[in-house]
């Protein structure tokens, strides 16, 4: 296996944690003939990066007990940190895993992998230190948000969720000359915050920056 | 550990947010020393909303730092009396600010006013419909003003907002091209309407086929530049997106950051506090009078800072927290209907209708700025509610607001949550979708209601404040009814497919609807069922005046902005013109 610096940029999480976080948002958003899926997207980097953030300490969270579980109505009550609900959930599904496969998460085939996901997600398999459904609403918020954030968050990389959609990125200073009269989609190569950083994009006297047609394969088929 | 004691100042103004500095600003120009106090930082524009660092949607949608930071404090809650209220551990539901200017630095630019009929809600249903009309556990109520007392202070709110729009009623006369259901103003909007966008004309041309009059929404996103009567000066917004829970780059979004903060700067006798967090307001031995305020400063060092007059401004839960930690006024018991102190703690509702087109696309990322086309005809009293069992309404609006790609995919009915064609449908629909919004009003009841939590506690080891509130068949039924005309007009605009969203059998902390939360220390004209009187000031102590969403009785289905804005500008001009020369209780 080829040794790289950047399979070990990651600030928590573990080799197994890694390829474990690949094979699964690779389910929840799959390659396919409109591009890239959430591996190649970068989005297990994404969530690395938000582990080791003061969110993955939910660090702005009210975190005093006492710990009740209460109604779905009260919303997150789980004592857990997400560092910990990734740690424990990816453990304790591979346990799950090979009890019920024989097999680690990884290892398993797409339909297994999907099979699992959904269990996790119905809350119907009894992980032993936290709600399935709790592990599974994170990874996939999680897994939607680095597909679809800015890639300066280290996901959505070379912008594939943005092209998947036609989104543009940061706006332009002439949408108020367009919105009222473009009915045709507006496909541009979009722009990234990322982009504005590295001067990859050229920008008007305003700051903001000057999209061009989109020119790659599978932007802007919306 | 002791507070230390200031040098007295002569007025006080506790948050800095929409209410607050209009407040303060007011007070300023009097020539008081007054103080104004921000739990929170003074956000430095040019920085803090520098392109193209605004224009992220993964930090000001999920970890933005001009929020309530939870972690020191937040509120607990719980459907009904019978459950045990637990804390809300993440922001979901609201998002209330925590820096100078507050929630209004985020907010999403819809200035629309009150109905008339909003401020009479109860004593015009009694009379067009009877009492049955009116769910029993009900506690809607009357204002204590009329749409009327508060015009000339609307009309001065939008002129420092430099609201965008086109009279529907000027001076009692409809005027084409309005919203002729809206209460009469003195004058035209400052600044024009924004253009009608395609989905507008959409919306526009399907609901006339029905007859209903559809209108540009105000908004406070300026629709060219504006000089306010500050001598302030805001930029054109560009439609840009990245606009409601975001900040703006072009200064076009009217907030208290560019509309009266920098104005402050100019009266030497105003002076700022920043990351001082009010913990109570002293009152003298009779209980009657408040001597000033105690705060907690950054390095956590406690103050008291004396004052002749206090003004509350702080969002609507720290209002009523604020008052319940100080002793003031009666705590409302809701077994025994006593008490007013946390009393018509209300919310607003929502539906939606989503309409998917295989022929259309609208580049959806375009907008933002309170954008939209909206109709008045299922708002307030403007149908005939007999025999639908309910009172109130929505207005329906097809909103230009700026798609963004993680929270704004929308998908057909039926479409699984995740996986291969999850991914197809979301890209395919993203830029062929639009959605009626149903903005709808929440009326008050005996059973929703603010107090303070008895086990959790804050950094500082204060109650946190509890909310007890559930939705009820009245707003169910309300909803349900304008979804269904919704899907009608929806009908008529064609669409492949639909899907639609009626009220949730229970309301939920989780997802957001809308930080719109309101009441607790209700204004009236009535000391058995208000906190404050219409003024805004505390029945129980005079020199406190209580100012924000926290005075409304129950909610408008119009977003509370432009109410509150109006109602700090005339509780300012009753402070100025009447109490300073006769301080005592307003009549």
């Amino acid at each position: 296996m080829q040794d790289t610096a950047s399979q070990h940029a990651y600030g928590f999480l573990t080799r197994p944690e890694v390829q474990f976080l690949d094979a699964a948002v690779e389910r929840l958003i799959p390659a396919d003939e409109l591009g890239p899926g959430a591996c190649d997207a970068g989005v297990t980097a994404y969530i690395d990066r938000q582990l080791t953030s003061t969110w993955g300490m939910h660090g702005r969270n009210y975190r005093s007990g006492p710990w009740v579980e209460g109604t779905p109505q009260q919303g997150f009550q789980s004592r857990l940190m997400p560092q910990e609900i990734y740690r424990y959930g990816i453990a304790e599904t591979d346990a799950h895993c090979k009890r019920q496969y024989g097999k680690a998460f990884r290892m398993l085939t797409g339909e297994q992998q999907d099979e699992v996901l959904h269990a996790l997600e119905k809350d119907s398999i009894e992980l032993p230190s936290l709600p399935a459904k709790l592990f599974f609403g994170l990874l996939w918020r999680n897994t939607e948000e680095g597909f679809f954030s800015d890639p300066v968050y280290g996901g959505n990389r070379d912008k594939a969720g943005w092209r998947l959609l036609g989104f543009p990125g940061v706006a332009a200073s002439n949408y108020n000359e367009l919105m009222y009269t473009q009915t045709e989609p507006y496909r541009v190569e979009p722009v990234s915050i990322l982009d504005m950083q590295e001067g990859r994009a050229a920008l008007d006297n305003q700051g903001y920056p000057k999209h061009v047609p989109a020119q790659k394969d599978g932007h802007g088929r919306n | 550990m002791a507070a230390t004691k200031l040098k007295p100042v002569d007025a006080v103004v506790v948050g800095t947010g929409l209410a607050g500095s209009i407040m303060c600003k007011s007070l300023a120009e009097t020539g008081l020393k007054v103080v104004g106090f921000e739990r929170g930082r003074l956000l430095d524009t040019q920085h803090d909303f520098a392109m193209p660092y605004v224009h992220d949607e993964l930090k000001y949608d999920r970890h933005s730092d001009i929020l309530q930071n939870l972690s020191r404090e937040t509120i607990t809650f719980r459907n009904k009396m019978s459950e045990l209220a637990l804390p809300m551990r993440e922001l979901g539901s609201f998002k209330p600010g925590e820096c100078v200017g507050g929630a209004a630095v985020h907010w999403g630019c819809h200035a629309k006013r009150f109905l008339p009929w909003d401020f009479a809600a109860r004593s015009q249903t009694l009379e067009r419909y009877g009492a049955a009309q009116i769910a029993a556990d009900c506690t809607t109520q009357d204002w204590g003003i009329s749409y009327d007392d508060l015009e000339p202070y609307y009309d001065q709110f939008e002129h420092l907002y430099g609201v965008g729009g086109k009279a529907g009623n000027l001076n009692g006369v409809i005027e084409a091209g309005g919203n002729p259901f809206e209460g009469a103003r003195s004058r035209e909007f400052p600044n024009p309407a924004s253009k009608t966008t395609q989905i507008g004309q959409l919306f526009s041309d399907a609901v006339r086929q029905f007859g209903y009059s559809p209108h540009s929404n105000p908004t406070a996103a300026m629709t060219q530049a504006y000089t306010n009567p500050y001598k302030l000066m805001l930029g054109e917004c560009i439609g840009g997106g990245f606009c409601g829970g975001h900040v703006c780059a072009q200064g076009a979004k009217a907030n208290p950051l560019n509309t009266v903060v920098p104005a402050l700067g100019r009266h030497d006798n105003f002076e700022l506090r920043t990351l001082a967090n009010v913990i109570k307001i002293n009152l003298d031995s009779t209980g009657k009078r408040a001597v000033g305020v105690t705060y907690i400063d950054a390095r956590g060092r406690e103050f008291e800072q004396p004052a002749d007059l206090v003004v509350l401004s702080a969002y609507t839960f720290n209002n009523v927290r604020l008052l319940m930690l100080s002793g003031i006024g009666k705590q409302y018991d809701p077994a025994s209907g006593t008490g007013t102190l946390g009393r018509n703690y209300s919310y607003q509702t929502h539906g939606k209708v989503q309409l998917f087109f295989e022929d259309r696309t609208f580049n959806p990322f375009m907008g933002g700025g309170g954008r939209g086309t909206a109709i008045d005809d299922f708002n307030g009293d403007n149908f005939d509610h007999a025999g639908l069992g309910f009172i109130g309404g929505s207005y329906v609006a097809a909103q230009t607001s700026g798609a963004a790609p993680i929270k704004s995919k929308q998908v057909p009915p039926g479409t699984p949550g995740w996986g291969a064609e999850w991914k197809k449908t979301a890209a395919h629909y993203y830029n062929r979708s639009f959605g009626l919004n149903l903005h709808g009003s929440c009326q008050s009841y005996r059973d929703c209601y603010l107090d303070l939590d008895p086990t959790y506690r804050d950094a500082n080891g204060l109650p946190l404040l509890r909310m007890t509130f559930d939705w009820h068949d009245n707003e169910k039924k309300m909803i349900s009814h304008i979804v269904e005309k919704s899907a009608e007009i929806a009908k008529a605009i064609s669409p492949a497919k639909m899907g639609s969203h009626k009220l949730s059998a229970k309301y939920s902390i989780v997802p957001y609807q809308s930080t719109h939360n309101i009441g607790g220390a209700v204004m009236g004209d009535d000391p058995a069922t208000s906190v404050v009187n219409k003024y805004l000031q505390s029945w129980d102590v005079n020199n406190v005046f209580v100012v924000g969403g926290s005075a409304f009785p129950q909610n408008s289905a119009n977003p509370p902005t432009a109410t509150i804005g109006a109602l700090a500008c005339w509780a300012a001009d009753a402070i100025k013109e009447t109490y300073l020369k006769k301080p005592g209780l307003l009549t």
